[in-house]
């Protein structure tokens, strides 16, 4: 009886070593657990903590119920204790609404300070980039307002330096998602949303539209690269000088539903993003909607 | 006309020939067998105009059952199609409508239906209550909610079926991003079977308030009951918020407003907002009874009082309340500033406090006990674990800064599920087991029914458990398809795999109930589970007017208390005089008015003006006759009550 219990235990703890090594996160293939940005690092730590927290209830819970189970089952000659009566305990009642108060309030703390936080740019102590971000059927647009440059289904960025990425939408409502970098958020028609994203290191990383937006959602995959501050600019000079203008029938080709490769401009209409917004009912929004939070001085790049 | 037929019919895919064909079969089996037994009569008396709610429950119990079989098919389609990369097995437009018909189907007409044949079947017994409070109403809600579910499941045939997503987020339901007839479906299915679920839940609320044998104060009711009590108090609240939205979406589709479209100073967030109004407490409406049926089997089964039963009812009223305020978890990223995220945050991590609760509860009234391993007790061991972890995964979904990393991806996807399939499924499943006695007068045989449960449970965490993994490599919810590239691709077949096993428990299931039409267990006792609670104290089935005398109450567990102390019905010296039992007499009316409803829906649906005004008037009619109605109501003589009492084995 004993042996079978043991060896019982021993491949229950495999198994679980072998979930443990599954999640740790070596594999690359485990986006949000590879933070490659101070962003996705807040984030990742959070639902660590989170995790953790939970476990503490559920493991105690689990082992808990096993035992309980096993005990008073009702089989001929079980001698455990039977109560039939029992039905009340404050003392046991208060350690059990009083725990998950415990936990709750530790987690709701940790989730405030961290929620304020991402408001904010990562860092201070960088000059951010602004990214102007358009999804569309079914591709995203990609403009940069300081370098007066635009691309489709891809963005290139500086590595180390925060970014700041205005959302809109000039079709249906998507979410712009690049797990490696940070969590997403809506892009919506007549708004415009941010979202502070940060790379550590080069690389390439992968985003994608979040948001049911009909037949070609499926398709709306593109790769951030982020580069080096210098090679970066070197990138941004190059499309300046060899890519096409990005005129308003070309825009106007783009916005027709349908899935498009990969493309670089090296112009782009004066106030495209915020004509799109406008268009798409911008023009009734409070300000503040229209330019995605409080701090208006850091956005007006293209006025 | 064949062009025109050709855009009313949904045509080009050989599975839809297939469905099209089933249909046809199944549709002329059903009026042959009909015919050539005669069986016309005996339907319209004994079903289409019944109001009694046993057997309103059983048409909501096989209704449910049907629909469950309907969104498991889509289930297993979306997976088939998941299963490999680059698969061209359903091409995007397809899985679009699949998973859209899916959502909806399980949540409004599986899920909802498959509580309220457990209202049905359980509350008035359970209150010792010869029926509920409005028994006309009763019938016309089911047959809205049938008719509902009716239009809904047309689409797939006719017209076009609806693509936008379960909820429907404007400004993809809107008619520039959802043209043609789809949408409209969505609209008036929801928005016909939304309004008998309105009615039944004022029903029950008033049932629960009104009805109860005297002696049982609310703090004596079963916590079934209890747990009724409080999701009818969220229906109550929910649904016109539901019916509101969805009106406000076809003023947008049919007269060109721009409601929700932010063209014209409209507003898409105002309908997210308003959906999950409704979306957010709709979930914790059909997870509450589940708890219900929880506390009822733990309890018997175990053979032990229920554990701090005031906890639990406190527990449930909070969580009725505390789930209007969890609604903007669903769109932490929609921007809505870090005050109001962080707010939802931490109310949505709150409703884990009472929820947690429960769980502790339920383990001590096990403490202790005697455990009998049976059918509904092993859906709810089971339930335990899965609803734990689930549990645990939504706390960390409410956790905002981090949601912003599982957000619509599948994460999310196997979050939802586990908690819908751990918490609602399985305690429906619990609850079918332990009340079919009840129903029907015989158990569900027992090794049938282990194999349903392994398969259903071993399928469950094959199919979800790859899914919160693809959720951190992520994945997100709604794609048809996928490259070699992610890594995705085991993960995904995995999960086909397990949505297979799980389609097998249902089929286990099917087979079980067949078998033991014939060969199950007869109940001859109404008793079979030594039960705690009063409808276990009449014959099973229960005759038409439930109790032949309305019992006397004199503690929680009152059939208990009975059978320990040998009054009440569990002494049979106790011979009291009969007396005629006032029941409500059966009306057709509730059926044409559904069906009418459903003339004005389909009229709608397809823009067809004369169609939809002429269902309406209809509508009006049935109104208007039934406000004319006179006797409606009946006494049973003494004469009839003694004969079925003895024909039911009771001393008389």
């Amino acid at each position: 009886m004993k042996k079978h219990t043991s060896s019982y235990l021993w491949k229950v703890s495999a198994l679980g070593i072998t979930l443990l090594a599954l999640l740790t996160g070596c594999d690359r293939r485990y986006l949000v657990f590879n933070p490659s940005g101070p962003v996705a690092q807040k984030e990742f730590d959070l639902i660590v903590l989170s995790a953790v927290l939970c476990a503490a209830v559920v493991i105690p819970v689990l082992i808990l119920l096993f035992y309980i189970v096993y005990r008073y089952r009702d089989k001929p000659g079980n001698k455990a204790p039977y109560t039939p009566e029992w039905n009340d305990s404050k003392i046991l009642e208060i350690v059990w609404w009083g725990i998950p108060v415990i936990i709750i309030c530790i987690l709701g703390v940790y989730t405030a300070k961290t929620t304020y936080s991402l408001v904010k740019p990562p860092v201070t102590d960088v000059k951010p980039i602004t990214i102007q971000v358009t999804s569309l059927d079914w591709k995203w647009l990609f403009q940069y307002p300081d370098q007066k440059i635009a691309t489709v289904n891809y963005a290139e960025i500086p590595a180390g330096v925060p970014v700041q990425f205005q959302l809109t939408s000039d079709s249906m409502m998507n979410s712009f998602w690049v797990p490696e970098l940070g969590g997403q958020e809506y892009t919506m028609p007549g708004m415009a949303m941010r979202l502070w994203l940060q790379a550590d290191k080069p690389g390439t990383y992968f985003g994608s539209g979040a948001n049911f937006t009909g037949r070609g959602f499926a398709h709306m995959k593109f790769k951030v690269v982020a580069k080096p501050q210098a090679e970066f600019n070197q990138w941004a000079k190059q499309i300046k000088k060899s890519a096409p203008a990005l005129t308003q029938e070309r825009y106007d080709l783009l916005t027709k539903k349908g899935l498009a490769e990969k493309q670089s401009f090296s112009s782009y209409p004066e106030s495209l993003f915020h004509n799109t917004i406008d268009r798409n009912g911008g023009k009734y929004m409070k300000p503040e909607m229209k330019h995605g939070g409080h701090d208006m001085s850091m956005m007006d790049h293209d006025k | 006309m064949a062009d025109k037929a050709k855009g009313f019919f949904v045509t080009g895919d050989p599975l839809i020939y297939g469905a099209d064909v089933a249909i046809v079969i199944t549709l002329l089996g059903i009026l042959v067998f009909l015919t050539f037994f005669k069986k016309w009569g005996w339907l319209w008396r004994e079903w289409l105009t019944t109001v009694d709610h046993k057997k309103i429950g059983i048409m909501y119990l096989v209704s449910s059952l049907l629909m469950l079989f309907r969104g498991g098919v889509d289930a297993l389609l979306m997976r088939m199609q998941l299963a490999f990369p680059n698969s061209h097995f359903l091409d995007s437009q397809h899985y679009n409508e699949i998973f859209t018909t899916h959502g909806t189907i399980m949540i409004l007409f599986m899920a909802m239906p498959f509580m309220f044949a457990l209202f049905n079947i359980v509350v008035p017994l359970q209150l010792g209550a010869r029926d509920v409070a409005y028994p006309f109403l009763n019938a016309l809600s089911f047959w809205l909610f049938f008719f509902g579910a009716m239009l809904f499941n047309l689409s797939f045939v006719v017209g076009g079926s609806p693509d936008a997503g379960w909820l429907s987020y404007p400004p993809l339901s809107e008619l520039a991003g959802s043209p043609g007839p789809g949408q409209n479906f969505y609209i008036w299915g929801i928005q016909i079977s939304g309004i008998g679920s309105l009615a039944t839940g004022i029903n029950f609320l008033v049932t629960i308030l009104k009805m109860r044998a005297p002696g049982m104060k609310l703090m004596k009711m079963p916590l079934f009951s209890w747990s009724v009590l409080a999701s009818c108090i969220t229906i109550i609240f929910a649904f016109p918020v539901l019916t509101v939205t969805l009106a406000l979406l076809f003023v947008d589709r049919f007269f060109g407003a721009h409601i929700f479209t932010a063209t014209g100073g409209g507003n898409p967030m105002m309908y997210v907002n308003l959906i999950w109004m409704w979306g957010h407490p709709e979930v914790y409406i059909v997870v509450l009874p589940a708890f219900g049926i929880y506390s009822e089997v733990v309890s018997t089964f175990s053979k032990k009082k229920i554990f701090g039963y005031k906890s639990m009812v406190f527990s449930m009223m909070i969580i009725s309340v505390l789930s209007y305020f969890t609604w903007v978890h669903h769109f932490f990223t929609m921007g809505a500033g870090a005050d109001v995220n962080t707010f939802f945050a931490i109310t949505t991590m709150a409703i884990g406090i009472p929820t947690g609760v429960k769980v502790f509860n339920w383990l001590f009234t096990m403490f202790r006990g005697r455990i009998s391993m049976t059918q509904p007790m092993l859906w709810t061991l089971a339930f335990i674990p899965c609803f734990v972890v689930g549990g645990a995964t939504g706390v960390m979904l409410a956790v905002a800064p981090a949601d912003y990393q599982y957000h619509n991806s599948y994460f999310l996807i196997a979050h939802f599920h586990q908690v819908l399939i751990g918490g609602v499924v399985f305690g429906y499943l619990a609850g079918l087991y332990y009340w079919w006695p009840k129903m029907f007068g015989f158990k569900l045989n027992d090794r049938l029914g282990k194999w349903a449960f392994w398969t259903w449970n071993i399928g469950f965490y094959v199919c979800f458990m790859p899914q919160y993994a693809l959720g951190f490599m992520g994945m997100t919810r709604r794609v048809y398809t996928y490259g070699w590239d992610m890594g995705w691709a085991p993960y995904n077949l995995v999960s086909t795999g397990g949505a297979f096993l799980m389609g097998i428990g249902f089929v286990f299931q099917v087979w079980q109930i067949l078998y033991s039409i014939k060969n199950g267990e007869r109940d001859l006792t109404g008793d079979p589970w030594n039960g705690r609670t009063l409808e276990w104290s009449i014959p099973s089935p229960a005759p038409l007017y439930n109790f032949a005398h309305i019992p006397k109450v004199r503690s929680d567990d009152a059939w208990w208390d009975m059978k320990e102390h040998k009054h009440g019905a569990a002494s049979e010296k106790e011979n009291k005089e009969f007396e005629p039992i006032h029941m409500p007499k059966n009306s057709g009316i509730p059926f044409f008015m559904a069906a009418c409803w459903f003339v004005a829906g389909f009229g709608l649906t397809f823009e067809w003006v004369w169609v939809g005004i002429a269902g309406l008037a209809g509508v009006a009619i049935c109104l208007l006759a039934r406000s004319f109605q006179r006797k409606t109501d009946y006494y049973i003589p003494v004469d009839e009550i003694k004969r079925t009492e003895a024909s039911l084995g009771r001393v008389v």
